[in-house]
């Protein structure tokens, strides 16, 4: 089996995250598929650093995670905010600018 | 190890480990975006990132392969649950579609997109694949931490800045402060008298000698179920079980039973047939 396998289960991954966020209206179903799409990448700077032969891609894969750990902790705050106001965890429903 | 990560294919046990559990982490994938249900979507995303685990581990990416059991599936995962168990476990997604059309649409970009991507990845030419045996050379934990603390020193500071940013912020976005003093009881008791609704306690949840428990509304003298009775959070969340119509039914099952005891045939619209029906 040839390595570049990885990468198309990466790309595999990220395309069924995106689809995930176009299709689901559920925000914290949303918020999922966005960690799906990132983990997907993670899997490509891995794979990346084995091709290369440097530990780079694993150092860009760290930050990453980083930064979706800080992402996920405002994201659901927002989200748990919102379903204060609305009573609703659907994208649909945040429909307005003020709440 | 090292010589099998930098050979151009991977040994037959990394293969046979990625075709099982590549399959998984796909399947894990389909079931994050199409269960109706938040719960199991997070179920299944926590299994696929653990097959990802795996898969850093595979390609020499140990430090990233345990940080993302730790930290994904052990912290973020678990804080996703805690979400959903806030915003209400049985809040099950709509499957009506507000915009038409939309979601044929999304799925039709999806495939475009993924053809597009697994084309790209398919034309590039990715031959020769180095392996991390000798950057691992020296253990991949203090190859990193070299990395981290000297050519990615500031990014790595600014990381420290984003992550208080986040934590205060997300402190700043959950916290209510109370803006006015908590009314006291005498207050509250004061207020309800003066209103004059509902000046004693709300009604108790349950009927007497059937059910008692506190999901289900009590029944009104003329048996149609009072919302008042139930707490307000499973009123919000509609968690409320009917039981007005159990009496009646229970009835029609007693009747029916009786009925086979006692081998009466029931009265078959048969023999009430309609004349246009009877005559054919």
């Amino acid at each position: 089996m040839n390595p570049v396998n990885y990468l198309y289960l990466a790309a595999l991954l990220f395309t069924i995250g995106a689809t995930g966020v176009l299709i689901r209206r559920n925000a914290i179903v949303v918020f999922m598929c966005v960690e799906l799409m990132l983990n997907a990448c993670n899997l490509a700077f891995v794979t990346f650093s084995r091709l290369h032969g440097n530990l780079d891609g694993q150092v860009i894969a760290f930050f990453t995670m980083v930064v979706a750990a800080a992402e996920v902790v405002v994201g659901l705050a927002i989200i748990v905010s919102l379903f204060r106001t609305r009573h609703s965890a659907s994208v649909d429903d945040a429909s307005l600018m003020k709440l | 190890m090292s010589a099998q990560l930098a050979a151009y294919t991977t040994s037959t046990g990394e293969a046979f480990q990625f075709w099982v559990l590549g399959t998984v982490a796909v399947i894990g994938a389909l079931c994050t975006v199409f269960m109706r249900k938040a719960v199991h979507s997070a179920l299944s995303l926590a299994g696929t990132m653990i097959v990802l685990a795996v898969f850093y581990l595979a390609n020499g990416a140990y430090f990233l392969g345990v940080v993302q059991i730790v930290v994904y599936t052990g912290a973020i995962m678990m804080l996703f649950l805690f979400v959903v168990m806030l915003v209400g476990v049985t809040a099950a997604d709509s499957l009506k579609e507000t915009i038409r059309g939309q979601r044929l649409l999304a799925l039709l970009c999806g495939v475009g997109f993924g053809v597009l991507l697994l084309a790209g990845i398919a034309n590039a030419s990715l031959k020769d694949f180095a392996g991390t045996g000798q950057a691992n050379a020296n253990g991949n934990v203090e190859g990193l931490a070299a990395l981290i603390f000297t050519k990615y020193v500031f990014a790595f500071e600014i990381t420290g800045a984003l992550l208080i940013t986040a934590a205060v912020g997300a402190m700043v976005l959950t916290h209510r402060e109370r803006t006015e003093r908590a009314r006291t009881q005498r207050e509250l008791a004061e207020q309800r008298v003066r209103e004059g609704k509902h000046v004693p306690p709300l009604p108790a949840p349950g009927v007497y000698a059937r059910h008692n428990a506190v999901d289900i509304a009590g029944l009104l003298p003329d048996g149609t179920p009072s919302e008042l009775t139930v707490s307000r959070t499973l009123r919000e969340r509609g968690q409320i079980r009917d039981v007005s119509t159990q009496a009646i039914n229970d009835l029609r099952a007693l009747e029916q039973r009786s009925e086979d005891r006692l081998e009466r045939t029931p009265i078959e619209p048969e023999t009430f047939k309609r004349p246009e029906e009877a005559s054919k």
